[in-house]
């Protein structure tokens, strides 16, 4: 069933009016940040309000006008946009308190315009998340791109601008592509509003079709970091920690991601799919950079950029498990997008931590920190081993997904690849953690832990991420969530 | 008197510009005044006139109570009053500006000035209420005329160049025209434009070389008129040496003024079957348009003066419109007459906005522009809005455009144009990133510099937001212009 509100349009507007509000009391920055503060638990609310709805079966929409012939301006929540939102709107809470943390402790400057820039990037997430066709996504999807570019220059070095130079072309390049997508599916189809089992059957010639497969996946491609499109990624990590761990963690790349499953499920559908044979052949394509962004990640010593590059490994994971085209394997994808986004934003925090407390960047001066900074690295050390996959932390029930995805597909080859990525991922995170805890500190010179702001949030993620794991499989909401999805696909598990 | 507003439209004008010497002799102020009013009634006039064309069908007046196909006659049907209103609401909002910045870069020149902007107006009116062909060129002749003019007064030497080169390739170009007239005139006997296209199908199978002729003749003129690549050569240069507010004024409305005639000649007095199917000069333009998207586009990130950037990026819109001219069918024509209207309110805001700068500081130069958006938020914000429409941002007005014409193309099986739409916003987006990243990022070295006085900033943000409402509700004027386009085709 369909149910009318105008809540989808509140979670959506109420950060571009807290934008606005941040703007205007630019002068105290007390009254600044609390905006952003209420806001972002205000807009929690909005959306967890939506989930028991959701989870009934039904779903919310709202129009708010024509935008052409037969394209409305149109939200409309589904569980797959919903553990978008539900994701999104939380982590930026905890992001809202780190950042606040990690900005005063910095003494950055023009924190007014990150902050605004943060605001209207959650919005346009939510946009993308709520969107009802590919026209109103696509319009999100390209707010997000241009209000994330301030962020990335924020620093307004000469290596800022390049970086953020480099995140406009890649980005904009695959808008262009993903445009010309979006036209070719509205000339063939008339008609642009997902569907739960695709639209787009019996509208074109089967080469036609994988053509316009091929340049969907283009385009949502550059901002899910599909290499070979992924490396303006690892050069927007010179934005400040926070951007790095909301936006190139969570809402930014997850907006590529949000993009590929909706095209596969929603627009193409998954028979259409498989009878195109696109499914299997995405899957092998996307196997190349788990494996390979991982090798790329050992090479790395900035922290940060090791990061990055996991999280181009990482992100392949789910559109491998959606390109399965199997229950199991969509589970697991799905699920990593939220597990990934725990384990990941608490990486990132934990890197800001040490940056903000001691203002090292790379990992080779990163021995023995452990014992100075317990928590930060307790935490850290959790979520890499999460990220290998082992119990019980959340990462491992989205990789047992996902290799059952992989057998039910009768893919074995792909059990293999998950297996080589876990040992690679071992091979990246395991000696950071031996360094840290093991290793003696180069200086002796005792720094303590980082500020509350900072510790508290990714103290928080970091337990998230054990309990999503442990917590019976009823009271997991994303398990819930992910399983509406399925079955509106008309896939039981 | 209501059943003569279609000739108040160009009378209005006409007769201001022959007051403003008068009254501009006992009170200089006063000129900006009596302008503003004139174009202020045509505006209303024109709403009216919106109304009744859309109860009651074209408006036809008879100049003279000469009946036509003998006298000259007016005519207001969609496509006119379309550009009617947008004519009067632009030059309504530039006049506005017009006020600090002709005190200042013009102030010898004050009466002359508006005399020359109301017959430019004048001229630009008439061209599109006329139903007649040689009147259409009459007021061809006088908006050129004045263009030149307007030019030359430009503040450095380099002006006079601009201008005598524009004079020069203009009037060939008027010349070409008059030719196309004179030989349909021969043909058919006739230069009123709904007489002479009912009566060129017969004398095409009689004089079929003398139609063709003419046809080459209008094409030809007309494309340099509106500056279409490879004929754009005198462009680049009036634009960036005129005065900012004429700048603004002809790189907003003149070139659209070329594009209403072509799509005229095309459309209304040869007609959609003898442009696409006789002679396939449709298919040839839009071969010639793609090319002037990208060389423009190109051009314009090869340019350090933000008013030749500004130029070049005009030359690569152009062919938007004329793209959407020659793709020839509904969706693609309105998407080229959407651009008529979105082009000139982004080039329109940002013309005005680099003008309010060259106003406050004197800077053209891009790399000059660093940190200026500190000191001037509102200038600038108005103009990373418009260039942000220009490089197709949604939901921003320039995306339409865009989505229209690369529909078009792909309706009509011509892939390779919505490619090239597409690639040139990224390239749109290369020369237009260049400045923003400039003027947001970094220190300004401008000690001192204020915003622009508000007679200059408010017909910025007025343009500026008109280019978010016609994104916004483009689904309002987008239906509006697809019944124009399928009146035409």
């Amino acid at each position: 069933m369909e149910i009318i509100s105008i809540k989808p349009l509140l979670a959506v507007l109420i950060s571009l009016i807290c934008a606005l509000l941040i703007v205007l009391s630019r002068k105290n920055k007390n009254i600044r940040e609390s905006w952003t503060i209420l806001t972002s638990v205000t807009k929690f609310v909005i959306v967890a309000s939506m989930v028991p709805t959701i989870l009934r079966g039904d779903t919310i929409a709202y129009t708010l006008m024509s935008i052409l012939p037969g394209i409305p301006f149109e939200f409309r929540v589904d569980a797959f946009g919903l553990l978008f939102g539900v994701l999104a709107s939380f982590l930026w809470i905890l992001t809202s308190l780190y950042s606040i943390g990690y900005m005063r402790s910095l003494k950055e400057h023009a924190q007014t315009r990150y902050f605004a820039c943060f605001a209207i990037a959650i919005s346009a997430t939510m946009g993308i998340a709520f969107a009802a066709n590919l026209l109103t996504l696509f319009i999100f999807y390209e707010i997000l791109t241009l209000s994330v570019y301030p962020l990335v220059i924020h620093k307004e070095t000469p290596e800022a601008k390049s970086g953020g130079r480099k995140y406009l072309i890649y980005t904009l390049s695959g808008g262009v592509v993903l445009l010309l997508a979006i036209i070719l599916t509205y000339s063939f189809a008339g008609s642009l509003e997902f569907m739960n089992h695709g639209f787009l059957a019996g509208h074109a010639s089967p080469e036609m079709l994988q053509m316009l497969f091929v340049l969907f996946i283009i385009g949502f491609g550059v901002k899910s970091a599909v290499m070979p499109l992924h490396s303006w990624l690892p050069t927007a990590m010179v934005a400040p920690t926070p951007v790095s761990a909301l936006l190139h963690a969570v809402a930014v790349v997850k907006a590529g991601i949000f993009g590929v499953v909706r095209v596969i499920y929603f627009v193409f559908g998954v028979d259409l799919v498989s009878e195109l044979d696109m499914g299997i052949a995405l899957a092998y394509f996307v196997s190349f950079t788990i494996i390979v962004a991982s090798m790329f990640a050992l090479a790395q010593d900035n922290l940060k950029r090791r990061l990055a590059y996991s999280t181009i490994s990482q992100l392949s994971y789910i559109i491998l498990g959606a390109a399965l085209l199997t229950p199991s394997g969509l589970t697991g994808g799905i699920l990593h997008i939220a597990h990934h986004a725990f384990m990941k934003i608490t990486l990132f925090f934990c890197a800001g931590a040490i940056y903000v407390v001691t203002h090292k960047k790379n990992i080779s001066e990163m021995n023995g920190i452990g014992r100075s900074m317990p928590i930060t690295m307790a935490a850290f050390s959790i979520c890499a081993i999460g990220l290998i996959g082992v119990p019980p932390v959340c990462g491992f029930l989205s990789k047992w997904y996902l290799s059952m995805g992989a057998i039910e597909a009768n893919e074995v080859f792909f059990v293999f690849v998950l297996l080589v990525s876990s040992l690679l991922n071992a091979a990246y995170f395991l000696p950071i953690v031996f360094n840290a805890f093991f290793k003696e500190p180069d200086d002796k010179s005792s720094v303590g832990e980082a500020p509350p702001f900072i510790l508290i949030p990714l103290t928080i993620t970091a337990i998230i991420s054990i309990i999503l794991c442990i917590v019976p499989e009823t009271l997991n909401p994303f398990l819930q969530i992910v399983k509406e999805v399925v079955e509106n696909i008309g896939w039981k598990i | 008197m209501i059943q003569n507003f279609p000739i108040l439209v160009v009378i209005l004008p006409l007769i201001t510009a022959f007051l403003i010497p008068l009254i501009g002799w006992w009170r200089k102020k006063y000129c900006l005044y009596i302008s503003i009013l004139s174009i202020l009634s045509v505006f209303i006039i024109s709403i009216y006139l919106l109304n009744s064309v859309m109860a009651s069908g074209v408006v036809r007046y008879d100049l003279g109570g000469w009946e036509p196909p003998y006298g000259i006659e007016y005519v207001v049907d969609l496509l006119s009053i379309f550009m009617i209103i947008l004519i009067a609401f632009i030059s309504l909002v530039i006049a506005i500006y017009s006020k600090k910045s002709v005190e200042k870069e013009l102030s010898d020149n004050i009466v002359a000035f508006y005399t020359l902007f109301m017959l430019l107006i004048a001229g630009l009116l008439g061209i599109v209420i006329t139903g007649d062909l040689f009147n259409l060129y009459v007021f061809l002749e006088i908006s050129s005329l004045t263009a030149y003019a307007l030019i030359a007064v430009g503040e450095k030497r380099d002006a006079l160049l601009a201008s005598f080169n524009y004079l020069i390739i203009g009037t060939i170009a008027a010349c070409f025209i008059l030719l196309g007239i004179g030989f349909l005139y021969m043909v058919t006997g006739s230069l009123n434009i709904a007489d002479l296209s009912a009566k060129l199908p017969e004398a095409y199978s009689l004089y079929p070389r003398v139609v063709l002729a003419a046809m080459i003749f209008f094409v030809v003129g007309l494309s340099i008129k509106m500056a279409l690549f490879p004929l754009h050569t005198w462009l680049p240069n009036a634009y960036t040496h005129a005065p900012s507010v004429v700048s603004a004024l002809i790189a907003a409305l003149m070139t659209k003024v070329g594009a209403y005639m072509m799509i005229r000649i095309m459309f209304t007095v040869f007609g959609i079957h003898f442009v696409t199917e006789v002679i396939p000069v449709t298919s040839i333009l839009s071969w010639v348009a793609a090319i002037a998207i990208i060389v423009g586009s190109i051009n314009a990130i090869a340019q350090t003066d933000i008013k030749r950037m500004l130029a070049y990026s005009s030359v690569s819109q152009i062919g938007y419109i004329v793209l959407g001219i020659g793709l020839a069918n509904s969706i693609g024509l309105t998407g080229g007459i959407l651009h008529i209207i979105n082009h000139a309110f982004m080039k329109g805001c940002l013309f005005l906005a680099v003008g309010a700068v060259i106003y406050q500081t004197g800077i053209r130069d891009i790399r000059d522009f660093q940190g200026i958006g500190k000191k001037m938020p509102y200038t600038m914000a108005a103009f990373s809005i418009a260039a942000l429409s220009m490089v197709g941002v949604p939901p921003l007005c320039g995306f339409f455009s865009k989505w229209f014409l690369a529909l078009g193309s792909i309706e009509s099986g011509k892939w390779i144009f919505a490619v090239i739409i597409l690639l040139s916003s990224l390239l749109n987006a290369g020369y237009f990133f260049r400045v923003l990243e400039k003027v947001w990022f970094g220190e300004s070295p401008h000690e001192g510099v204020d915003e622009a006085p508000k007679s200059m900033l408010v017909p910025i943000l007025i343009l500026a937001a008109g280019c978010i409402l016609l994104g916004i509700f483009v689904f309002i004027q987008s239906s509006f212009i697809k019944s124009i386009a399928n009146t035409l085709l």
